[in-house]
């Protein structure tokens, strides 16, 4: 399966949307989702697709066999472009551009301060260009418009500026020594990046990965996922026009088992980062420890609990849940996608959790006031189907949903789940499309263990105004971010990445650049030190 | 191929001069062919050997198997004793005892001040019994027991001290949010650690995996190198004494295939960290990825370059040199292998090398003024050997040395080539033995790419008084570590790894404690904030 992650969404920085989700814009629309636009007509999405080939050595060019692959759109199936597909020969051609770049070029040579107003030239050239890039974005993912305008473009600009921001303040250290000698570190960009980038925020996922492999220096192969190969194409175009040097960033559009392969395995990449499932990841690594033992960041699938207390105030704890789960039509490898509720509160819990399902607006993500578009292609349409029907069978209560959205497209029902098991499919598996499942708990000891009872450890809620529970949960939970009364804030400087195997290392924050830095000691011999 | 790794050793506070050319191990300059060692009657240490069965949970116990292998002496290849040989199954147990101590167990739970407090006491105790383990660790390793008294038990003392003062300052972050919330990163103990040393230098390389890993609250099971064994089953009895609660370190006896694989595939080991050779760490990471993704440092080969610039001091130049490739028996992953002489002093060097060499003093480890013992064992002793050969099939003109020393032991005639190529085999290939390789260079741009031209990339040894040189090639270079005008300093807050295939992470010093603690982002809402 192809590779996913989520984005930052409330916060009140972005003025539109509270952190609480009863006030959310997302859930103005509050009609029944059955009576939502039609979508037998998709409306014409306001851009043209202008970049289609691959991005390498700032040319635009065809795939070294001339084959292309094409990018559907996710509320019809039907084609919007044919994409240049790159593979082995085109990923060689990308890697020695960077290699040249990165060896030779004028990038990881000139001062950091040049490089930062690159990004900085970058950040003011997407907000110029922001609902065209947003609506690229929502035409090849299927995402809500407004999200992708409002939420998801103005933070890949804030990204970059965070990122900017970071090129000029990367210190080493000098450090005491047991004897007359100077010691230092530098810390020196590690070279050739391979970056390979998941379909469910290809912009998010573009600027987590591109934003810290720059500002340090290095050079970069992006490889994008094969559904939504049109974004970062047009912000690399930005990116070049900001002044980014040739062969610094090379874009390759293409499949996993060729293209992301063959940057895995490749002898001249000198650190790769993936984003997509924990199989895919497992793959990933096992390539660069067969080839050159190059230094992996994985971000990984999750099947993350979200724990709402007996002192919870339900209509919160349910409008978050809500939002945990269903953001991006369900589409985040951190979705709360095991809520427990306490048994004193179980019963209004599951009720109100239905009722929020069913006026969840579903429809044409390019309509107004659309909370819901289609998941991102036929293969997870028909994934998540599998799953809602393994719920059923398996003795879960189906309280909403459960079936298709419409009959054009790849809609699906928001469809929610009451008592839920925690051996049942869909309490383990990862689903990654628009299903709750509801389960109950009693004690906090009881719900850490069977909360840590997983093969992940991407994230965790906690929803409860005591704040002792709050402090217990937050320690036991083993899990890269804990959300505490909240759920989804990805501001630029909170690193996010998975304990157990949802992941290794973290992105964005501070901690997002070691990634990409190598660490030199040098040590000098000492005469007549004044001090040691 | 087994493992192997470098100390520190040339330090100011160690007591030993500076200055190479009064080195302590210089100062027997007699002819090595008539030095005065009775390798035919082993000095025999005083020493009892009292433990010889794996650590499990605080206790000693024999192998589910109940197997044995004898650990053998170098000198002689006679047994020293016969240890415990754990494979998969003790593993599991090891590792079951570390999992019960990590969840369950009082270590993580402690203050880190009592923390610290343990592993100050071990210190104080690993002081106190300096004589037997310095002597333990000749007998098993072959190392001059000067060396091992006067170095490395100081060295690793001095770790243990440096990193029980880590224990306690452990700080996270607290984030600046972009918006009403509150963001703080706990920085928390991963988990049961695995940890492969090898047998070069057994201590230092417990010191620098289980320094850090008790530091940050993690529970441990080490797997020693079979060559070995004796000196880790001694310290973590000492740690038992010191107060460390049964579980937290556990020690496993055993051989790469069964008992190293068995850990490094564990589905309930957290964090694994291995030192030994780049096919081997190949495998390790493998095993990791198609397992439960635990996150991976690797510490592993190199083909150091140390390079003599034509301002150099000859006479200090080639000491230095000397003792960069032929200390430890020439068994260190960071020795300085290829050593690049400016074409201007080349011929001199050369013949003063040779000279140096020559009155290298083999002979008994546990002797006064000897500097060099015998290889740790039969494999490495003939893989030396067989390098020899290919260096004299390819050309080289051999120096001096070229065969093996005295006619018991695996004693290896200290050996060096000149006018050796970079093509040719002993310039490549890790040889791991007294083999000093010396190659011509004329300006420091093709030095540098010369020197980078290899997989490895580990360390590096520059000799120049001239500031602009010395910063030139520190940044060009890719190696981990850049020794100016000194080599083989490894005081404890120097991290040490290695670029491209010589490794992932850093160890010692402030970067080896992210190897084993997890970073957890909590984040909550503020309302009414005074400040954001």
């Amino acid at each position: 399966m192809a590779a996913r992650r989520i984005s930052s969404l409330l916060s009140a920085s972005l003025p539109f949307l509270s952190h609480r989700g009863k006030q959310s814009y997302l859930s103005r629309g509050i009609y029944h989702y059955s009576k939502s636009a039609s979508l037998d007509n998709p409306i014409k999405p306001p851009v043209t697709v202008q970049y289609d080939k691959l991005l390498i050595n700032g040319q635009f060019v065809e795939a070294a066999s001339g084959k292309t692959f094409p990018t559907l759109d996710p509320r019809s199936g039907e084609v919007i472009a044919h994409v240049s597909e790159g593979d082995l020969e085109d990923v060689n051609r990308a890697v020695a551009s960077a290699r040249k770049a990165f060896d030779e070029g004028p990038w990881p040579k000139m001062t950091a301060y040049e490089r930062s107003k690159i990004m900085f030239r970058f950040a003011d050239l997407i907000e110029k260009h922001n609902d065209e890039i947003a609506a690229l974005e929502t035409w090849d993912n299927g995402k809500p418009f407004e999200q992708s305008a409002k939420i998801e473009v103005p933070m890949l600009a804030r990204l970059f500026r965070y990122y900017g921001g970071w090129a000029d303040k990367i210190h080493g250290l000098t450090i005491r020594g047991d004897g007359p000698h100077h010691v230092q570190t530098l810390h020196e960009p590690i070279g050739v990046a391979g970056q390979i980038i998941p379909w469910n925020f290809p912009l998010l996922m573009f600027a987590w990965k591109v934003g810290p492999a720059l500002a340090c220096g290095n050079t970069v192969v992006l490889k994008t996922a094969e559904q939504t190969p049109l974004s970062a194409l047009f912000v690399s175009k930005l990116l070049h026009e900001a002044g980014l040097p040739d062969g610094v960033l090379n874009v390759v559009s293409g499949f996993g088992p060729t293209a992301g392969a063959a940057l895995c395995s490749h002898m001249d990449v000198d650190k790769l980062a993936f984003t997509g499932s924990t199989e895919t990841g497992k793959l990933v690594l096992e390539l660069a420890a067969k080839s050159n033992l190059k230094t992996v960041t994985l971000e990984l699938g999750g099947k993350s609990p979200f724990i709402v207390c007996e002192d919870a105030d339900v209509d919160k704890a349910v409008e978050l849940a809500h939002f945990a789960l269903f953001f991006n039509q369900g589409q985040c490898c951190c979705a709360g996608s095991r809520t427990f509720v306490h048994e004193k509160v179980y019963d209004e819990f599951v009720e109100k959790a239905k009722e929020r399902a069913l006026k969840r607006a579903v429809g044409d993500p390019f309509k107004a006031g659309m909370e819901q578009g289609p998941q991102i292609d036929g293969e997870q349409f028909k994934k998540i189907l599998k799953y809602i029907k393994s719920g059923v069978e398996s003795g879960a209560t189906l309280e909403a949903g459960g079936d298709r959205f419409g009959t054009k497209g790849y809609y699906i029902q928001p469809t929610v789940f009451s008592n839920v098991k925690d051996d049942m499919l869909i309490a383990k598996d990862e689903i990654f499309g628009p299903v709750q499942t509801v389960l109950k708990f009693k004690e906090l000891g009881e719900v850490i263990r069977r909360a840590n009872n997983s093969p992940f450890g991407l994230a965790a809620g906690v929803f409860t105004q005591n704040l002792d529970t709050a402090n217990t949960l937050t320690r036991a939970l083993r899990a890269g971010t804990v959300w505490i009364n909240c759920f989804d804030t990805f501001d630029a400087a909170i690193p996010f990445g998975g304990y157990k195997m949802s992941g290794i290392g973290r992105e964005k924050g501070e901690y997002s650049l070691k990634n990409y830095l190598q660490v030199k000691a040098v040590v000098t011999a000492l005469k007549d030190p004044a001090w040691l | 191929m087994a493992a192997r790794r470098i100390s520190s050793l040339f330090s100011r506070s160690l007591s030993l001069p500076t200055a190479p050319a009064s080195l302590g191990f210089g100062r027997g300059m007699q002819r090595f062919t008539s030095s005065a060692a009775v390798i035919d009657e082993p000095i025999i240490p005083p020493l009892q050997i009292n433990y010889t069965k794996l650590l499990i949970n605080g206790q000693f116990v024999d192998s589910a198997s109940g197997k044995t292998f004898p650990t053998l002496d170098p000198r002689t290849g006679e047994v020293i004793a016969h240890v415990a040989e754990g494979d998969a199954e003790d593993i599991n147990r090891a590792v079951s005892a570390a999992r019960k101590a990590f969840d369950e167990g009082p270590w993580p739970r402690m203050t880190a001040y009592e923390r610290s407090r343990i592993m100050l006491r071990f210190a104080d105790l690993a002081e106190k019994h300096t004589q037997e383990l310095a002597q333990l660790e000749t007998w098993d390793n072959g190392k001059p027991y000067e060396q091992a008294l006067t170095a490395e038990l100081p060295l690793f003392v001095r770790l243990f001290h440096y990193y029980a003062g880590w224990a306690d300052k452990i700080h996270g972050l607290t984030v600046p949010a972009d918006g009403p919330h509150h963001v703080q990163v706990l920085h928390e103990p991963i988990g049961v650690a695995g940890q492969i040393i090898p047998w070069n230098f057994p201590l230092l390389m417990l010191a620098w995996k289980v320094g850090p890993a008790l530091a940050c609250g993690n529970t441990i099971v080490l797997k020693s190198a079979e060559q070995t064994p004796l000196t880790a089953l001694y310290v973590a009895k000492l740690f038992q004494e010191a107060g460390l609660p049964d579980g937290v370190l556990n020690v496993v006896s055993g051989y790469g295939s069964t008992a190293g694989a068995a850990l490094a595939s564990h589905m309930d080991v957290d964090k694994l960290a291995f030192t030994g050779s780049t096919n081997t760490g190949k495998v390790v990471l493998e095993l990791a990825a198609r397992s439960n993704l635990k996150p991976v440092t690797l510490e592993l080969g190199g083909k150091s370059p140390f390079i003599v610039c034509d301002d150099a001091d000859v006479d200090h130049a080639v000491e230095l040199a000397h003792f960069a490739l032929f200390f430890n028996q020439g068994q260190c992953c960071c020795a300085g292998s290829r050593t690049y002489v400016h074409e201007r002093i080349y011929d001199e060097f050369v013949d003063k090398a040779k000279a140096r060499a020559l009155g290298r003093t083999v002979g008994d480890p546990f002797k006064n003024g000897i500097e060099q013992g015998p290889q740790i064992d039969l494999k490495q002793f003939e893989k030396v050997l067989r390098y020899i050969k290919s260096g004299i099939d390819s050309d080289a003109t051999l120096e001096c040395g070229g065969d093996r020393f005295g006619s018991k032991g695996y004693f290896v005639q200290p050996t060096v080539f000149s006018n050796v190529k970079d093509d040719m085999l002993i310039a490549q290939d890790e040889i791991f033995g007294p083999v000093q390789s010396i190659l011509k260079f004329k300006d420091v741009d093709k030095v540098i790419k010369r020197a980078n031209a290899t997989r490895y990339g580990l360390a590096a040894g520059v000799f120049t008084t001239n500031i602009d040189k010395a910063n030139t090639i520190s940044r060009g270079l890719k190696a981990g570590t850049v020794w100016i005008n000194c080599y083989d300093i490894f005081d404890a807050a120097i991290p040490f790894g290695g670029y491209k295939m010589s490794g992932i992470g850093r160890e010692k010093g402030v970067y080896s404690l992210n190897n084993y603690l997890q970073v957890k982002s909590v984040i909550s809402p503020l309302k009414n904030p005074a400040w954001l």
